[in-house]
């Protein structure tokens, strides 16, 4: 139930001063294969796999497909996507 | 699933969202202190963790304060929203008891003030635990037993007066002692629970209420009388409110007590207790002399936590109880 759009940006004043190597990124908005060895299915646990034209990953063990948003996984299993019988 | 549902999980979401993209100035002063307390934790660790997941309704603090101690190979962030996660670091939007991480696949899970606002506290533990690979290391703080009493007995009596009846409107939350013995339950080794009270003064009880709404601290209590609150309630809650906890200059306090945890993943590297009959000098001997029932041994199993007579201690600040009775480990 998003009433608004989000009006400001999070503030970068309290963002870090130092940018230690981070191996994981948000490059592109892709989602980083190494970020997958650790992102699993909330619910089952098990592997997600990334569909990069749909801009989902998809937890075949629950049936849902979570949503990709600007680079960002939304593991919520209110906001995932019931993947059809096959 | 047999858990209660305690917590409704989409308003709390729809309330942590809310009170961000708002960014009230000044309301991030509690996980400003929770995420300072982690960095204390997490300077007395000399480590570095390959792989770090930081876990706050706002990560923007505590993604910087981890990347600042250079303790962290790389950072994975998650939290309620989107709205609430730093820009430029790997990211994803999960729910505090539902958390995506592959078994054994950490090194460092570190959470603010996120951990109270859980249904089943002890299974997220656990998902914790499984989370992290050997000897990793889990840190927590989140909001205590006696946070928001003054609040919750005003809001009671208000609503006895006037409604015959009291509904729940602050969330219950575990206390320290609680908190230790469930690191024990979810598999932690060298468990510890300390924690810290801070009193907050604020001209009434409104401007608290105010305070909580920008934290994204709403009611949040699946069981609550959903209608209409009424303004009557509000103004009676804050007239108890100002009688029974206000300072003399008229000012009121607000209690919040955040209480820290840290567990490792076992490992066989770390200290452990000798086996029961193993010890080579007798207890009397070491002491001297026989004391008749003050030498109680504690045998540090989880149905043995001592039972204390006394109150805990009253001081704000200084570790209350260690239950392990273990010094936060200093190195590899």
């Amino acid at each position: 139930m998003s009433d608004h759009t989000p009006d400001a940006a999070p503030s970068e004043a309290s963002g870090p001063e130092s940018a230690a190597p981070a191996s994981f990124g948000r490059q592109n908005r892709q989602v980083d294969p190494k970020l997958l060895e650790i992102l699993v299915c909330p619910l089952t646990k098990t592997t997600l796999e990334y569909d990069r034209e749909a801009q989902e990953l998809i937890s075949r063990a629950a049936k849902l497909a979570f949503p990709i948003r600007d680079g960002i996984p939304i593991l919520l299993e209110e906001e995932a996507r019931p993947l059809a019988e096959d | 699933m047999s858990v209660i549902e305690v917590v409704k999980k989409s308003a709390l979401r729809r309330n942590v969202a809310r009170a961000l993209r708002k960014r009230t100035p000044g309301v991030d002063f509690l996980l400003r202190a929770a995420v300072d307390d982690l960095g204390d934790r997490l300077a007395t660790v000399e480590r570095v963790f390959e792989r770090a997941v930081l876990l706050a309704p706002d990560t923007h603090h505590l993604a910087g304060m981890v990347q600042a101690s250079g303790k962290a190979g790389s950072i994975l962030q998650l939290a309620p929203a989107a709205v609430g996660l730093a820009p430029d670091i790997a990211a994803a939007v999960a729910d505090e008891e539902a958390l995506p991480l592959a078994p054994a696949s950490i090194d460092l899970f570190a959470t603010a003030l996120s951990l109270q606002w859980t249904n089943d506290l002890p299974g997220a533990m656990v998902q914790i635990r499984q989370a992290l690979r050997p000897d990793g290391l889990f840190l927590a703080s989140l909001f205590g037993g006696s946070t928001l009493v003054e609040l919750r007995d005003s809001l009671m009596q208000a609503e006895t007066e006037l409604r015959g009846g009291a509904s729940p409107r602050v969330l219950s939350f575990a206390d320290v002692r609680q908190l230790g013995a469930l690191l024990q339950r979810a598999g932690f080794a060298l468990p510890v629970a300390d924690r810290d009270t801070l009193t907050v003064r604020y001209d009434s009880a409104f401007g608290l209420m105010a305070d909580l709404r920008a934290m994204g601290a709403a009611n949040v209590l699946t069981d609550r009388d959903t209608g209409y609150v009424g303004r009557d309630l509000f103004l009676r809650t804050a007239q108890i409110y100002a009688e029974r906890y206000s300072d003399p200059d008229g000012r009121i306090r607000a209690t919040f007590e955040i209480v820290s945890l840290s567990g490792w993943a076992p490992h066989e590297s770390q200290q452990k207790p000798l086996r029961p009959g193993s010890a080579k000098v007798s207890l009397a001997d070491v002491l001297g002399h026989d004391r008749p029932g003050k030498s109680q041994a504690f045998t540090g199993s989880r149905h043995d936590l001592p039972e204390r007579t006394s109150p805990p201690q009253q001081a704000a600040g200084g570790p209350a109880i260690r239950p392990s009775g273990t010094e936060p480990r200093r190195s590899e």
